[in-house]
């Protein structure tokens, strides 16, 4: 443990695993990139990452920029190939010069605190977790980001194109709105217009619904004295954990029974059912927060109870609603399942239906991911607006997935 | 004298209390129980008995009715009706059908089950079994009243039939739990259950705590890295699981491309199509799409623990990785349990991501994909309800657990 922790020994450690991490990330976005074919040498970026760690612990900031550059000439000359193969000069030299600085940059942050000879614990490992800090940070952006890169990108591409190069996600800008051609497709030849309006109409009722069921049951559960009512709260979480499979079975063969498979109404009856457990949750969690004194108040003052709901509990809670309606509507604009069992009909479906119904054989792939867009961009663009109330909703209430 | 103290018992104001709390609740009670409570006894209901996809349409009587060789006045042909019972093998009760003489038409001598009262025909068949078939023919003559554009189908004859549905009638079958738990088949569901269940729940859980403990700090561009990170959570799941499917695609994938352009691998993978690589893949994206919601947790939960028990422990000597060992994952523990009960058993009930990714081919099927395999692909209602059963006792079981040992006031 204290060879580790000796600062030639540290350095060059961790000087190693930069140089490692950096060449897989510079290989994997120049390919995604260009579409070149950029290998990292695992090897050779552990033997010259060494080097320029020490060199950086022990000359400091020259020793930094030093260490960058010669990472940088190293790649440039092929002795380190990170990428190799016929990448073209000029990619190999923004490769080069990306690589060099990003260690440079890694390098000073990283070892700023190790000494070249013998650190303590402490700084040993907080340079550790500088490392991991930035891992991670580079980690999960590429993680989260890579599918729904490949998720737009590939909406731009015809087939022809993706089975060329299916590295290749750069834009053919001169395609000019040709490349929106599978988005107009849809909108004018399958009904995504219609779909999306579906969905949206689903999605808000279903909100209102949810809302207008779940506001006075959860006062009801959090405020009021009533036998059972632990019970009921319980019972509230349980059903919360039913599986919607077992219960779109027997819902299936009713609807099929009666005749509601196939209409908007019979999703109407059943989505906000699927949801008002979860709001009923969620909003007796943030009445039971209210301060009781201000209803107690009002109640003193002549109001009746469901006047205090109306006049007082309810414009206190405007935050928390707006959460559990914005959570509510994701769940509804993402259901699936249901919408998959019970609707056929495509002048009915939704838009997690009618992209169901683009994975087929003679539809090509871009169509597919340009469905998946236009189903992701609104809820994307609600979360992004919204960030605040909808993290809050995604905490308050929702182990739920 | 008597004593002074709080009044004892339920007084106007309690039951006043407690009537509005039940007049609040009932319209939930009543929606919940029409459309949970109800299928779930009816789940146990079918899962004893033998219904099978085609049996949700029940049987009918179809009847067809024409003229033959009648196109003017004065001529002599048949006028018929052509019945079937539409379900191949089960019985129709009460089949009759009763038709007024079209005007112009002198009916012959009548067929059979028929008979003749103020000019309406009525034939009773009563009881018919399966694929049962008739025709019946009378001849009739056109008399001077006839008129040649009439079509005797434009006007539909009366008809009776009933039907027993499956659903419905006395046969109970133990045959749907013994399919569910007939041989190999049964333990590869469960194994894969059981591996998608825990990795998938370990895994987005350690994954969201790496992630919490990422973005612990403030720096600028935090907001926007938090939000990043929280959409394969966010998006439909219909889109990533098929931009998962397009980019590890075989043939025409970036993965593949990117791996045998590194000289990781010579040829392509096939990844959601192999075992035991596609169920891996399957609790990868599980993984993937969720460690995003334990992150909120946990972050939750850390950016409350005090921060001067850190500068005490800095204060003290302990290290960073002391410090995350011996202070923060004891504060943490209590809503990594519960994360992990939680998450446990809400991805026991996963359906959809497995569905969309696999299709529950190539050793991936899970209890829940098994549901709809059994019902939809093997088309046995009956049997995807045993397996129904089977899951809602196991997600009891859980609850009971988790009732037990997480109290409420652990943070849900």
């Amino acid at each position: 443990m204290s060879l580790l922790r000796r600062g030639d020994v540290a350095a060059a450690l961790l000087g190693a695993l930069w140089l490692v991490t950096l060449s897989v990330t510079v290989a994997v976005g120049m390919s995604f990139a260009t579409g070149g074919a950029f290998r990292p040498a695992i090897g050779a970026a552990l033997l010259w990452g060494g080097a320029a760690g020490v060199l950086a612990l022990r000359m400091g900031r020259a020793g930094v920029r030093a260490g960058g550059i010669l990472v940088a000439a190293a790649c440039l000359l092929g002795l380190l190939p990170p990428m190799t193969q016929a990448a073209g000069t000029a990619a190999q030299a923004v490769g080069a010069a990306i690589l060099g600085g990003a260690l440079a940059l890694a390098l000073r942050a990283t070892l700023a605190g190790l000494v070249p000879g013998a650190n303590d614990r402490h700084a040993f490992e907080a340079a550790v977790i500088r490392f991991l800090t930035g891992f991670g940070y580079i980690f999960f952006t590429a993680i989260v980001a890579i599918p729904f890169w490949v998720m737009l990108m590939t909406s731009f591409k015809s087939r022809a194109e993706q089975v060329a190069n299916p590295l290749d996600f750069g834009i053919d800008l001169s395609r000019g709105r040709d490349l929106f051609r599978s988005y107009e497709e849809l909108f004018t030849q399958f009904d995504f217009g219609l779909y999306m309006m579906n969905s949206a109409f689903i999605s808000v009722v279903t909100v209102l619904v949810t809302l207008s069921f779940a506001i006075p049951g959860a006062y009801a559960v959090a405020r009021l004295r009533f036998r059972g009512q632990a019970a009921f709260s319980r019972a509230i979480l349980l059903i919360y954990m039913v599986p919607l499979i077992v219960l779109a079975l027997p819902i299936y063969i009713a609807f099929s029974l009666t005749g509601l498979r196939n209409s908007i109404f019979g999703i109407l009856l059943i989505y906000p059912v699927t949801t008002i457990p979860v709001a009923l949750y969620m909003l007796q969690g943030y009445f039971r927060g209210l301060p009781a004194e201000v209803e107690e108040a009002g109640l003193m003052d002549g109001l009746s109870r469901l006047q205090v709901i109306w006049k007082i509990t309810l414009p206190l809670s405007l935050p928390a609603l707006a959460s559990v309606g914005l959570y509510v509507f994701m769940i509804a604009w993402n259901e699936f399942l249901l919408a998959f069992m019970l609707l056929d009909d495509p002048s009915k479906f939704t838009l997690t239906r009618g992209i169901a119904a683009l994975n087929s054989s003679e539809i090509p792939r871009q169509h597919l991911m340009a469905g998946s867009v236009i189903a992701t961009v609104p809820i994307m663009a609600l979360f992004l607006g919204l960030e605040r109330f909808m993290t809050k909703g995604l905490t308050a209430g929702s182990v739920k997935g | 004298m008597p004593v002074a103290g709080p009044p004892r018992g339920r007084g106007p104001l309690a039951r006043g209390e407690a009537r509005l709390a039940w007049g609040l609740l009932m319209p939930t009670v009543l929606i919940v129980s029409a459309v949970v409570i109800l299928p779930l006894l009816a789940i146990f209901w079918i899962s004893v008995k033998p219904v099978q996809l085609s049996d949700l349409r029940p049987p009918a009587l179809v009847l067809r009715e024409d003229l033959r060789r009648v196109e003017a006045p004065g001529d002599a042909g048949t006028w018929r009706f052509r019945l079937r019972n539409s379900s191949p093998d089960r019985p129709l009760r009460g089949v009759s059908f009763a038709d007024a003489v079209p005007p112009g038409l002198t009916p012959g001598s009548l067929p059979e089950p028929c008979a003749m009262a103020d000019n309406r025909l009525t034939c009773t068949f009563g009881e018919v079994p399966g694929g049962w078939r008739e025709r019946i023919e009378v001849p009739v003559t056109a008399g001077p009243g006839f008129d040649p554009a009439l079509r005797v189908q434009d006007t539909a004859p009366a008809t009776t039939a009933e039907a027993t549905s499956v659903l419905t009638d006395a046969t109970f079958t133990l045959q749907n739990f013994a399919r569910v738990f007939d041989g190999a088949e049964f333990w590869d569901v469960l194994y894969a259950t059981l591996f998608y269940t825990v990795v998938g729940t370990i895994g987005a859980i350690v994954m969201g705590l790496f992630a919490a403990l990422l973005l612990d700090k403030s720096f600028r561009g935090q907001g926007i890295l938090r939000g990043l990170y929280l959409f394969p959570y966010v998006a439909p799941v219909i889109a990533v699981a098929f931009a998962w499917i397009i980019l590890f695609d075989p043939f025409s994938g970036s993965a593949n491309a990117l791996l045998i352009r590194m000289g990781m691998t010579e040829d392509a993978i096939n990844f959601f199509g192999e075992r035991p690589l596609a169920l891996i893949m399957v609790t990868v994206f599980e993984i993937w799409r969720y460690f995003p919601l334990s992150f909120l947790f946990i972050l939750a939960r850390i950016q409350s623990i005090p921060a001067d028990m850190y500068e005490a422990a800095d204060m003290d000597g302990a290290s960073p990785f002391q410090q995350f060992a011996w202070l923060s994952l004891p504060q943490l523990l209590g809503i990594l349990s519960v994360l992990f009960l939680l998450r446990f058993i809400w991805t026991f009930n996963k359906f959809d991501d497995i569905f969309l990714l696999t299709g529950g081919n190539a050793g991936t099927r899970t209890l829940t994909v098994n549901v709809y395999e059994q019902a939809f692909a093997i088309s046995n209602i009956g049997a995807g309800a045993a397996v129904a059963v089977v899951i809602f006792g196991c997600l009891l079981l859980f609850s009971a657990l988790f009732f037990r040992f997480i109290s409420r006031e652990e943070g849900l």
